[in-house]
């Protein structure tokens, strides 16, 4: 069902309410590490098929909040969670949802790429469809080339799917990560700061497949990187000390942005 | 985190705009003044002057380069640059003309006005208050002040029909006044058009203060 994403009004610069269908809704999302009040009561719209970057200082909780969306949190000891978070209207924290199903639904790509190390390229790609059960052979071999295709990466391992994952570069090792999690077909991918450990061409070619991945799924990248924000994100919300001050349009954030603390952090005059 | 360097760069910046403005400004006036008095060495000197006017601008230009290429700058900051790409090329027409007028002193240095100058001398009046509340609101970032300054390019537009409005009316009844009579047209037509872009620089002001790029005095 559609829901309203508020958009601010680059023209007028009132908020306007633009249709479009929401992938994952959180509620007064709160967050704790411990005593440690990590979010406070994040309530926003993730639209479909768009990316949507998360930014803000070290500490804002931008990462927990990532973690939050797939049930990754709760993993942390003495982590609580509270509020609502429904991914496609279907609330991820009631009772009797399996977190490791979920997590099938909202993938996750780290910052440093993770592949598994005692394993080939192929076996990493299909690790998680066979935990789901695949046996089927040409099956898994079909999942093993789209899911490369979809990352970018079949064209460069298509003749060296035997070799171990941590035999490629950097670049490769994330696209590879990025190629697992899509295996199980996600209707979310989580990226937190997935170009951070890259070098600038990696980085780009990160980029490059993430605006290529929206037009299938729906991203939620953290970045710590303000113009990767801009040049990635259809959609930013800036978080400061566990709140969401602001969401909206990249574009109305990065030239034009409401809230005098994101003016002050994306023009780097704090953080 | 600080942006010592880059706030230093920024308002070096907005000062070398400031100049080039005031140099502008100064280049126009001492152009009408050289009308004024026929003095034709002034506007010889007012010609020459324009070289270095292009120089700040490109001197400005470069500036913007080097921030855009090595600050990433981002919102304000962003805007402020974009607009300053923009405001120096105005200002670098508004010295053209002033250029202008200048050569149009030098072709009528051997022949007298066809009447004397009452309207062209507001214009200019007008136009120097508007360069500089202009300047200022650009430097106070004060968005009110630009938009009562672009509001003043009525009066401009006013005084140039009325100098075309006078000069049909004596070439009507003299033709040999026609190449003189251009003259002041042409000059006229000059302070017009450097009042219209101080407009645009108003323009600019707006969206650097609010972020909104709207036409003034459409």
């Amino acid at each position: 069902m559609p829901k309203q994403l508020e958009v601010r009004n680059v023209e007028t610069h009132a908020p306007t309410l633009v249709e479009r269908n929401t992938a994952v809704q959180t509620d007064d999302l709160h967050a704790w590490f411990d005593r440690l009040h990590a979010l406070r009561g994040i309530t926003l719209s993730v639209p479909e098929r768009q990316v949507t970057a998360i930014i803000g200082p070290s500490g804002c909780g931008k990462s927990t909040f990532l973690r939050c969306l797939n049930r990754m949190h709760e993993l942390v000891p003495s982590a609580r969670v509270s509020g609502v978070v429904r991914v496609h209207e279907r609330d991820i924290y009631a009772p009797g949802v399996d977190p490791v199903l979920v997590r099938r639904r909202v993938g996750m790509v780290f910052q440093k790429p993770n592949p598994f190390p005692t394993m080939n390229i192929y076996d990493n790609v299909a690790a998680g469809v066979r935990l789901a059960g695949e046996r089927d052979r040409r099956r898994l071999d079909e999942v093993v080339e789209r899911s490369l295709r979809a990352a970018a990466l079949w064209e460069e391992v298509k003749d060296r799917l035997h070799k171990p994952g941590t035999s490629l570069s950097g670049g490769q090792q994330q696209r590879l990560c990025i190629a697992r999690a899509l295996a199980v077909s996600p209707e979310v991918l989580l990226m937190d700061e997935p170009a951070s450990a890259l070098d600038p061409a990696a980085t780009l070619r990160i980029e490059e497949l993430a605006r290529e991945l929206a037009k299938e799924i729906t991203i939620v990248i953290v970045t710590h990187n303000m113009q990767q924000a801009a040049r990635v994100s259809d959609v930013t919300g800036f978080f400061l000390a566990g709140q969401l001050v602001e969401f909206g349009s990249t574009t109305g954030m990065f030239t034009r942005p409401i809230d005098k603390r994101t003016e002050d952090y994306i023009t780097g005059r704090f953080g | 985190m600080t942006r010592g360097a880059f706030e230093r760069d920024l308002r070096q910046l907005n000062e070398g705009v400031v100049r080039m403005g005031e140099r502008a400004g100064e280049a126009i006036h001492g152009a009408v003044e050289a009308l004024r008095a026929r003095d034709v060495a002034a506007a010889e000197r007012i010609i020459a002057e324009d070289d270095a006017i292009d120089a700040l601008h490109m001197d400005l230009e470069q500036r913007c380069m080097r921030l855009l290429a090595t600050q990433q700058p981002m919102a304000g900051d962003l805007r402020t640059i974009a607009s300053v790409f923009a405001i120096t090329i105005d200002l670098e027409r508004m010295a053209d003309h002033a250029e202008g007028i200048s050569r149009a002193v030098k072709r009528l240095a051997a022949e007298p006005l066809v009447k004397p100058l009452v309207d062209i001398p507001q214009m200019d009046e007008i136009l120097q208050g508007m360069i500089r509340d202009a300047l200022m609101a650009f430097q106070m970032e004060n968005a009110d002040l630009a938009r009562q300054t672009a509001a003043q390019d009525d009066a401009i537009d006013r005084l140039r029909n009325r100098v075309l409005h006078d000069m049909l009316e004596i070439m009507i009844h003299d033709p040999q006044t026609v190449p003189r009579a251009l003259e002041l047209l042409i000059v006229a037509r000059h302070l017009e058009r450097a009042a219209d872009h101080v407009t645009n620089i108003c323009e600019r002001i707006v969206y650097i203060v609010t972020g909104e790029l709207r036409e003034l005095n459409v």
